[in-house]
């Protein structure tokens, strides 16, 4: 077991051992609370250029099965736990978490008091880290100082699909036809679709609203995603010319792109929502749901267009966590209906979206 | 819709199933009631409680839990609103009799929290299995057979392996598995023989499966969340409560976790339960334990277990495990809030509407009382054994484990236990006993491999026996490397205590502590705030563990430490927790920081909210020396600590804490010394001229056998500094005396044993406040059982009811004296022996033992005088004086009622455990009948004890030679009262020479029909009262037999004459009895 350090812009090094890649990696330090899902979480696009840190302290305890994988590889640039599993006990298992870190080069680090940095990104907001097996704690913070600000890249160009694809159900077969921009989609998305006999054909992020518009989507869907959504103008642009063609439906960066491109604008949180316990109120119901996020920035509504209203708040902080269209079918959600990890109360969300297109289509399947 | 005021039910005595958890849970209800303006009515039988404290609920009965109890209590206080989830098993049966009787809609009482329809879908078996059929949810296949034939067909239909239950059988007899059908009709056979109406149930068997429960919550707005989901470290086939348990599970895919989740929150919200509920699945690991056919891709299968729809053991495991306080929100949601409108005491910030994320491991170990039963039947399965419970908090597995196991306070005994016989090839008990954590931890150590062990212990996942490895594999580095920095912090981070680094690496526990010191290995206190630190949290709760960042950093103002009492066994009740909880309330309200220390997750004590601090923490030296340090800083202040509340637990660390230099408020380590040094203590008496019975304080069977013979047989043996009469025996002979004085020795631990002269009278107990110079005695008790008895287990009477003025007057000065004489600040519990003397005779008063802290009797003597006792003592011990505070010296002035404890046995669960009442204590809770009569008092704690004879009943009479002549006077009153008669042999002809009718039964079992078991077994008999010599004669072999099977058919036996007489006294003169509120009788 060789020697890591986690080091923190603020200067605080953490001491551990190494459970992944050897190697250096750094990024945006943010940490989510869920006690189950790791491996969900690991191959969660959103995480794109972060290093994650999980507050449960046991990880790894039943191992890693590509079948629950939410996209082809390991997203976040590092892992950093309290303690990463040597034996796993799980039938679906088939490697360790070590092993599958270490397989994929993503470099991790255990033996951090993860609490100790949790607590530290919740007082001072989130920030740059580094793990390293090779530098020390000096090097490592030089390193840091020239690393590019997080919020100045745009990451969904490095996780979106470059090509066109279809899932599962061809187009032509499925009961509707669902245009997908995906910015970072989670592939649980995809699977909620599909079950809904739903056929989805994938694009691009900067896709243009015509191209996506001649494949006459029933419904369209705007995927989650890493970043800032300040930094995509262009999709907001796109997207602001395919609302109100068909049904949308906005999931986390996608609800962030819908309400920008309503008029709304977002502001970066102080250290995030990541977790499977955020409880959501749905202000026209007043019903209380828990729901799976994972999201850096939150939508702020002041400037929304009128047509617009907000249909779902957080209400741990009040922050936006929906809005809908008040007489076209739209609505977006900050949080992660499709789960994977976390709760799944809010699978209805795909349900009231292809009623959404049902009753645009008067019913009648494709 | 909020209630103007709402009845709560609270659970009645502790016993194995239904212990301190509800009075968490009512205590909790209560506080949130008056938070909602709502007016709490509280009824509960358990004085030892703190929910029956007068201020917590606005009126406080404590009288029996029965129904007509309760429509008289709600004839007068017509409460708006029912509360019945809140008082266990108990609580919901009494609702729903009270709805089946008509009472609730005669009053227009509404039901609150669990509908009764849920409360019938939950329970009954047939409308369980269509709730789940109608969601959806997989049922257990399982069908009621009467002849073999139906079995058959049944384990045809259900597919093999299956289990056979056989109906009303006790301990689960006659009963099986089956895995082929030969098997299946010799199990079938046997079972439907051993069920008394040939009935069993034929049961898919789930041999192997996990064990995972949810506890969830929903508000009447239909919003519904888990709090904590939890696992059993024991596969399906132990009870719940019997199991070794983990919070959050472990071995849990996101998957499998959200399919479980979901699966009990569709459960609870078809129930239609406002309120908590707890939902227990089982789930498969793996394909070989199953008939699981489904491909890999599909979920695990799993089965819903069971339902309980009301706050249960778990919850308050749970609200422990993550800082929720279930019962709190439950008892808000019964008066109308929704989940989203109540606050989150623990954040204050968010609210009551979301979901605990923990960021450590808890680990739950029940405490079993085999310590003290050790002929009883150890093996562990679907009847709860535990007494109580240990929990314990770190950030790994195998730490939390080491600390739960030192918090259990068995012997002294940590995870490298074992069993001398288990060295020497003896096969390892890996079934399910109380002792297989410690068999998985030998068979380790002997590396056998991880799949044998899983597949030995029918289930134990590999994940946990990993992790015990690893425990193994830390303790060989200990024995082999050289002890280091770096391998003592590993160390330390897997829970090793000093104690067992010492044991390994050859040191001794101060070195180890020395050395943490030297290299600054000091533990960190973290905060359980439900969020991992999500949210900046005000909750003070914390545990310890090897991390870098310290969260208990000191406070300023002065504090004071409590020393908790751990988890319930015999012999160290709630009543201890009581009277902790009280200590923190009295430093508070005297403006001390109050900071408790507990290992119990079922209390009171360990609500966040009792203290300034809570330390969720073993009661060992190590621990609270460790927080004494952190509490300190590093300045040189240093709190000081209060041993008198937690019972043996606390005043055991009197010795330890001064010895380290550190300060203890209250009675000085000296005076616990002289209080409890037989040698120290007999100069003490001879210096005051107090009498005691004549004894010695002896370290071999030599000096045994010379005092015993000096002072002559019967004599009473017991080892000292220990709790509840373990190991105590009165010893009639020679022979006797060498097997009671080794197993004494055992107990002892190499401290001395007593050996006293046993004087047979009425015993007496007093508990007094000393400020240093005056002496409070709120009240004198007496027994109604005479000496001989453990006072635990002896009904106790307030205000006496047999001592002339003058014995009263010795007590009370005696009292003084010793109390004084010892220097004793605080609470002092002194027990006399009172013995008959003729007239103009001085009277006749001897002291039997003095223990300076606080009793058993507190919280009781505390609520029937109106004396705060423990907010005097504490006040006492921080300097303030009694008479400033209005009280006299001696005796306070008697109240106008007479109050009546009594014992409470969970008998009928302890297969094998024999019930007569002797000098060590059996019973796990207490009962209290309050009224303006004796016999009035008598009957309520009869009923409320369910040792009440019912009129014209008949009656099982065994009664040994040497309680014959006592028993006459006993026996014609039963028979004049009208009560059939039945009898053994000896007794049937002492009967019908009283020229009484009785039916003369047989105590030969092998012989002919119908014999004594028979008649108890068959309902013929509904209450016995046998007696017996001792241990050793013949006449208390018999009886076991009759004592057990009374136990198991639940009917009252009385194995004392005098409480037999009590009972039939109390019978034969009924008078009405009243049903007021505390205050109306104290008052």
């Amino acid at each position: 077991m060789s020697e890591a350090l986690l080091v923190l812009a603020d200067g605080s090094v953490f001491p551990g051992q190494s459970v992944g890649a050897q190697g250096t990696a750094a990024g945006e330090v943010v940490f989510n609370t869920s006690m189950t899902g790791y491996q969900e979480m690991l191959t969660d696009p959103s995480y794109a250029g972060q290093l994650l840190t999980l507050t449960y302290p046991l990880i790894g305890n039943y191992g890693t099965d590509e079948r629950v994988e939410e996209s082809a590889r390991i997203q976040p640039a590092g892992l950093i736990v309290r303690e990463a599993a040597v034996v796993p006990s799980h039938i679906r298992s088939h490697h360790t978490l070590r092993e599958y870190l270490a397989e994929r080069g993503v470099v991790a680090i255990e033996g951090v008091d993860t609490r100790a940095v949790t607590r530290r990104i919740r007082q001072h907001g989130v920030m740059p880290g580094t793990i390293t097996t090779t530098e020390t704690a000096e090097e490592a913070l030089a390193r840091l100082r020239n690393l590019a600000d997080y919020d100045g890249v745009n990451w969904v160009e490095t996780v979106t699909t470059d090509r066109v694809f279809d899932w599962a159900i061809p187009l032509g077969e499925g009961r509707y036809r669902v245009a997908l921009l995906d910015g970072g989609v989670k592939r649980n998305i995809m699977r909620s679709l599909e079950s809904r006999r739903c056929s989805v054909r994938v694009f691009p992020a900067e896709t243009p609203a015509e191209d996506l518009l001649r494949m006459h989507p029933d419904g369209i869907v705007l995927s989650p995603g890493p970043g800032d959504p300040r930094l995509l103008d262009g999709m907001v642009g796109e997207v602001g010319k395919l609302i109100g063609k068909a049904p949308v439906l906005g999931i986390c960066l996608g609800h962030q792109v819908a309400a920008r491109a309503l008029g709304a604008g977002t502001f970066k949180l102080p250290f995030g929502h990541r977790g499977g316990n955020h409880p959501v109120q749905d202000s026209v119901t007043g019903h209380v749901t828990i729901t799976a996020q994972n999201h850096g920035y939150a939508v702020d509504p002041d400037h929304l267009d009128p047509a617009a209203y907000v249909s779902h708040i957080n209400l741990n902080d009040q922050t936006v966590e929906g809005i809908a269209l008040k007489t076209e079918p739209l609505m977006t959600i900050q949080y992660h209906s499709e789960a994977c990890p976390g709760p799944l109360d809010n699978a209805y969300i795909f349900d009231r979206f292809v009623e959404m297109i049902a009753t645009v289509r008067g019913g009648v399947s494709a | 819709m909020k209630p103007a005021s709402v009845l709560i039910i609270g659970s009645g005595p502790i016993i194995i199933g239904q212990a301190a958890e509800f009075d968490y849970a009512g205590t909790q209800a209560c506080k949130a009631m008056r938070e909602e303006g709502v007016r709490s009515i509280l009824v509960n039988s358990n004085p030892a409680t703190i929910m029956t404290d007068l201020d917590v609920a606005d009126a406080v009965y404590v009288e029996p839990l029965t129904v007509p109890v309760l429509e008289r209590i709600i004839a007068r206080e017509r409460p708006e609103g029912l509360l019945p989830t809140l008082g266990g098993q108990t609580g919901l049966n009494l609702a729903v009799e009270l709805a089946k009787a008509g009472i609730l809609e005669k009053y227009n009482v509404r039901l609150l929290g669990t509908p009764l329809e849920a409360i019938r879908r939950a329970e009954d078996r047939e409308l369980f299995r269509d709730m789940l059929a109608k969601l959806g949810e997989p049922v257990l296949e399982s069908e009621i057979c009467v002849t073999l034939d139906e079995c058959v067909a049944a384990a045809e239909t259900i597919g093999l392996p299956v289990v056979i239950r056989p109906a009303y059988t006790l301990g689960g007899t006659g009963g099986g598995m089956a895995f082929t059908m030969e098997q299946l009709r010799t199990v079938a056979a046997s079972g439907l023989a051993a069920s008394p109406i040939t009935q069993v149930l034929v049961e898919k068997n789930l041999l192997g499966w996990k064990e995972v429960e949810y506890e969830v919550m929903r508000d009447g707005g239909g919003n519904c969340i888990t709090i904590c989901n939890m696992e059993n470290f024991d596969p399906m086939g132990v009870h719940t409560g019997d199991s070794i348990v983990v919070a959050p599970s472990q071995t849990l895919s996101d998957k499998d976790y959200q399919m479980l989740r979901s699966a009990a929150l569709r459960i609870i919200d078809e129930l239609g339960i406002e309120g908590g509920c707890n939902v227990q699945f089982s789930l498969a690991p793996r394909k070989d334990v199953c008939d699981w056919q489904g491909d890999p891709d599909e979920p695990l299968p799993y089965y819903v277990i069971e339902v309980n729809p009301r706050v249960s053991r778990s919850s308050a495991l749970a609200s422990k495990a993550t800082g929720y306080p279930i019962a709190r929100v439950a008892a808000k949601i019964a008066c109308g809030k929704r989940l989203h409108e109540i606050p989150n005491a623990v954040t204050q910030k968010t609210t009551a509407a979301f979901e605990p994320a923990l960021d450590y491991c808890v680990v739950k170990i029940p405490r079993w009382p085999f310590d003290k039963f050790a002929l009883g039947d150890r093996t562990l399965g679907t009847q709860m054994k535990a007494t109580g419970e240990v929990m314990a908090i770190d950030r790994s597995f195998e730490a939390a484990l080491n600390k739960a196991v030192r918090s259990l306070e068995v012997g002294g005994r940590t995870l490298l236990w074992e069993k001398p016989e288990w060295r020497t090839g003896a096969p390892l008990p890996l079934h399910a006993t109380d002792e297989r954590l410690w068999a998985l931890m030998a068979a380790l150590r002997q590396d056998v491999e991880t799949m044998d062990l899983a597949h030995q212990t029918n289930g134990v996942d590999p994940w946990f026996i990993e992790r015990l490895r690893n425990i193994v594999a830390m303790e060989k580095r200990l024995l082999t490397e050289p002890l280091h920095p770096d391998l003592l912090r590993a160390a330390k981070r897997d829970g090793f205590s000093d104690e067992m680094v010492g044991q390994l690496a050859d040191r001794l526990p101060e070195q180890i502590r020395a050395l943490r010191h030297e290299w600054d290995i000091r533990p960190v206190y973290k905060m359980v705030d439900t969020c991992a630190a999500e949210f900046d949290a005000a909750t003070p709760y914390f545990y310890s563990t090897y991390e870098t960042e310290n969260e208990a950093t000191p406070e300023s103002g002065a504090g004071a430490v409590v020393i908790g009492s751990g988890p319930i066994r015999i012999g160290q009740g709630i009543e201890f927790d009581y009277a902790s909880v009280h200590a923190a309330w009295a430093l508070q309200s005297a403006g001390l920081r109050s900071i408790m220390v507990n290992s119990n997750p079922e209390t009171v004590s360990t609500d966040f909210d009792t203290s300034d601090r809570l330390y969720f923490e073993p009661l060992d030296e190590e621990s609270v020396r460790d927080i004494i340090e952190n509490e300190g800083g590093d300045g040189d202040e240093l709190p000081a600590s209060i041993v008198q509340f937690g019972g043996q637990t606390a005043i055991n660390l009197a010795g330890p804490l001064r010895r380290a230099g550190l300060p203890i408020i209250g009675s000085s380590a000296e005076s616990i010394d002289t209080a409890e040094d037989r040698r120290l203590f007999e100069r003490f008496l001879q210096d005051l001229g107090i009498p005691q019975p004549p004894g010695a304080a002896i370290t071999d069977i030599e000096e045994a056998m010379k005092t015993a013979q000096a002072i002559g047989y019967p004599v009473l043996v017991r080892p000292s500094y220990v709790l509840g009469g373990r190991a105590m025996e009165i010893v009639q002979n020679a022979t006797e005396l060498v097997t009671f004085v080794a197993a004494a020795a055992e107990v002892a631990q190499g401290k001395p044993i007593l050996i006293d002269k046993f004087l047979e009278g009425s015993e007496v107990e007093v508990d007094a406040i000393c400020d240093g110079e005056t002496v409070l005695i709120p009240g004198i008790m007496e027994h109604i059982e005479r000496a001989g008895v453990h006072s635990g287990d002896s009904m106790a009477v307030y205000p006496p009811v047999h001592l002339d003025a003058e014995e009263r007057q010795t007590i009370v000065d005696y009292t003084r004296r010793i109390v004084l004489g010892l220097g004793a600040i605080g609470l002092t519990n002194i027990q006399y022996v009172v013995l008959p003397r003729k007239e103009g005779e001085p009277a006749r008063v001897f002291v039997l033992e003095v223990n300076p802290r606080a009793s058993r009797t507190v919280p009781f003597l505390s609520k029937v005088t109106g004396v705060p006792m423990v907010q005097l003592a504490v006040s006492a011990m921080l300097g303030r004086k009694l008479k400033d505070q209005g009280y006299p010296d001696g005796a306070w002035p008697e109240r106008n009622l007479v109050a009546v404890k009594a014992p409470v046995f969970s008998m009928s669960k302890l297969t094998g455990v024999d019930t007569y009442l002797g000098p060590e204590m059996k019973s796990t809770g207490e009962v209290m009948g309050i009224d303006r009569t004796f016999e009035a008092a008598v009957a309520k704690a009869l009923i409320a004890s369910d040792m009440a004879l019912k009129p014209n009943a008949a009656i099982l009479l065994s009664i040994s030679d040497r309680t014959k002549a006592d028993a006459l006077p006993l026996v014609r009153q039963l028979g004049e009262a009208g009560y059939r008669l039945y009898a053994t042999e000896g007794t049937s002809k002492m009967i019908e020479a009283l020229g009484l009718q009785v039916a003369s039964v047989t105590k030969v079992l092998s012989g002919s029909h119908p014999n004594v078991v028979d008649v108890i077994m068959e309902g013929t008999v509904q209450g016995v009262i046998n007696t017996s010599e001792n241990r050793y004669t013949g006449s208390l072999r018999d009886g076991f037999h009759i004592r057990r099977a009374a136990a198991e058919k639940r009917i009252p036996c009385f194995t004392s004459i005098d409480t037999a007489r009590a009972a039939i006294q109390a019978l034969a003169n009924p008078s009405e009895y009243e049903v007021l509120t505390l205050r109306e009788y104290v008052e």
